[in-house]
């Protein structure tokens, strides 16, 4: 499209658009974090998020998604890596992929009767000599659970790094004398360590703003950041306080995608 | 190494088993007569019959349809509208503040994108329904659209453009015969992602759908919490054989566009 002469009207309704649904949206969510629920503009919200409870809060939030993030990992990296060992990789990938599409609440719901005290994980425990255990409404369930439904979310950015791993170097590597630990630590990882970055992300942030799984499978022992935005807005309508955390949390993702990011997000290539 | 390799299958197949498990769990018991989902009792389709005479929640399914259709239209159109004046800007520093814009909503959480819509619509003064949650449903697919057609638009080559213009083509020939038949299988990849993120979407609607209007998640989301029971795993059960459907069909056509396209050359 180089070469036609005029001007770009593509981006007149495209402008409106961002101007409408991405600034504006934004520009409110600060705005509105000054004010009170009597519509008084104030710094109170701030002071309090720097309060005791709403510190520990974001915490125990901070807890929870890197606990989560850091069991995806576990889980995603060596499955994706025997997947691209795989003959019909393509085919098991898309198998893999598959249960993402399937409606998250439903999976969550699952897991209702999963973890239930007549459930098949009690009745598996109690025959291999456990006993009964309450396993929902507790930490365990809500890190299990999001960690079940993330884990596509991890494996395929990692997947696309392996995928694009040039295997002379790990036949280099092994010709060298290093061990398959060795070969793994010091070449393979460090060179999809960009797709780890981008599974990490696509991970942490989101669970850092899961309110309908701690509600669902945690019985809202878990409090996360995304919890406290939706009580705010929804049952006490103090949106002020709400979007007082919901500006914490734009800064805390602008801050994580900086780190693990870089520009990437942003720049084209 | 076979010993390496048969540890890895055995891993591979449990994790296989474990993302599927709780699906196949929803859908067996769905026959249960029992009403629970502790014990399975016996077989029956009462469940089903109750899903289908259920006409508020086959109104909520309609209009969940309803939604994702047309957010799905009208979001593509202003994805690829996007995508062609991202292209088309030359100045590197415009062009990444403009993609930087895109990905905002592709980043943000959930939470946020319903927290701040619903801000906007009482601004505005939109009424929670329909209208906002199709407003939002457009708001937060025209970005995935824009990322789906931009590649396509920067791996073709500017000859063919050119060739069209000085075989006297008008802008207008240039970007219906030219660009957009180019383009076409990063739009239909857009489209039916943009589909897809509105049938699943459930946090966004939950913040701006009001009291009248639901959509499937959110009445999941709101039986869900009122405790098990089996009408969910029923309807669960035949969304994931149309969600099946739907990935298995988009899958082929992919298939046969992909060929197409490598036919002529």
């Amino acid at each position: 499209m180089r070469n036609i002469s005029g001007k770009n009207i593509y981006l007149i309704p495209y402008a409106i658009y961002i101007l409408l649904f991405v600034v504006a949206p934004i520009a409110l969510v600060f705005y509105y974090s000054f004010f009170d629920m009597n519509q008084q503009f104030t710094i109170a919200n701030y002071e309090k998020f720097f309060t005791a409870t709403y510190l520990k809060m974001t915490l125990s939030s901070f807890w929870y998604a890197a606990l989560i993030t850091f069991f995806s990992l576990l889980v995603a990296y060596p499955a994706a890596y025997l997947i691209t060992k795989l003959k019909h990789r393509q085919l098991w990938l898309l198998l893999i992929i598959l249960p993402s599409w399937i409606n998250l609440l439903l999976k969550a719901y699952a897991f209702l009767g999963i973890f239930g005290t007549n459930g098949p994980t009690n009745a598996f425990l109690e025959t291999i000599g456990i006993g009964q255990q309450q396993l929902l409404f507790t930490d365990f369930s809500f890190v299990f659970v999001s960690v079940y439904i993330f884990i596509p979310f991890m494996l395929l950015p990692i997947y696309n790094a392996l995928e694009k791993l040039n295997p002379s170097f790990v036949y280099a590597s092994l010709d060298l004398g290093a061990s398959p630990w060795t070969t793994f630590k010091r070449v393979v990882f460090p060179l999809t360590i960009d797709g780890v970055k981008a599974g990490c992300l696509a991970v942490f942030i989101p669970s850092l703003s899961l309110f309908m799984i701690t509600r669902l499978i945690a019985g809202n022992r878990v409090i996360t950041l995304g919890t406290a935005i939706e009580q705010h807005f929804l049952v006490t309508q103090d949106w002020g306080m709400g979007s007082t955390i919901a500006v914490f949390l734009v800064i805390i993702m602008a801050i994580m995608m900086f780190v693990l990011g870089g520009q990437k997000v942003g720049a084209s290539k | 190494m076979t010993k390496i390799r048969s540890v890895g299958k055995v891993y591979l197949t449990a994790v296989f088993l474990i993302l599927y498990a709780p699906i196949v769990y929803l859908m067996i018991f769905s026959f249960n007569s029992g009403g629970n989902m502790a014990s399975f009792d016996g077989f029956t389709f009462d469940y089903y019959k109750e899903v289908f005479a259920d006409t508020r929640l086959l109104i909520i399914v309609l209009n969940t349809l309803v939604i994702a259709l047309l957010s799905a239209v009208i979001s593509t159109i202003l994805g690829v509208f996007g995508a062609l004046a991202i292209d088309y800007v030359r100045r590197k520093r415009v062009k990444n503040s403009l993609l930087a814009l895109n990905n905002v909503l592709i980043v943000s959480p959930d939470v946020i994108i319903g927290a701040s819509f619903l801000i906007l619509f009482t601004i505005l003064g939109i009424r929670l329904g329909f209208t906002s949650v199709l407003l939002s449903h457009i708001a937060f697919s025209v970005p995935i659209v824009v990322i789906m057609v931009l590649p396509k638009l920067q791996e073709m080559s500017s000859t063919l453009v050119d060739a069209a213009l000085d075989l006297g083509a008008s802008r207008w020939d240039v970007l219906s015969k030219v660009v957009l038949p180019y383009i076409t299988p990063g739009i239909f990849a857009g489209f039916f992602l943009a589909l897809t993120y509105s049938l699943d979407d459930f946090a966004v609607t939950f913040f701006v759908t009001g009291n009248g209007f639901t959509t499937l998640s959110v009445e999941i989301y709101s039986m869900a919490r009122r405790g098990i029971s089996l009408n969910i795993n029923a309807l669960s059960t035949l969304l994931f054989i149309f969600t099946l459907l739907l990935v298995l069909g988009y899958y082929f056509l992919n298939q046969r566009t992909r060929k197409g396209l490598e036919v002529p050359k």
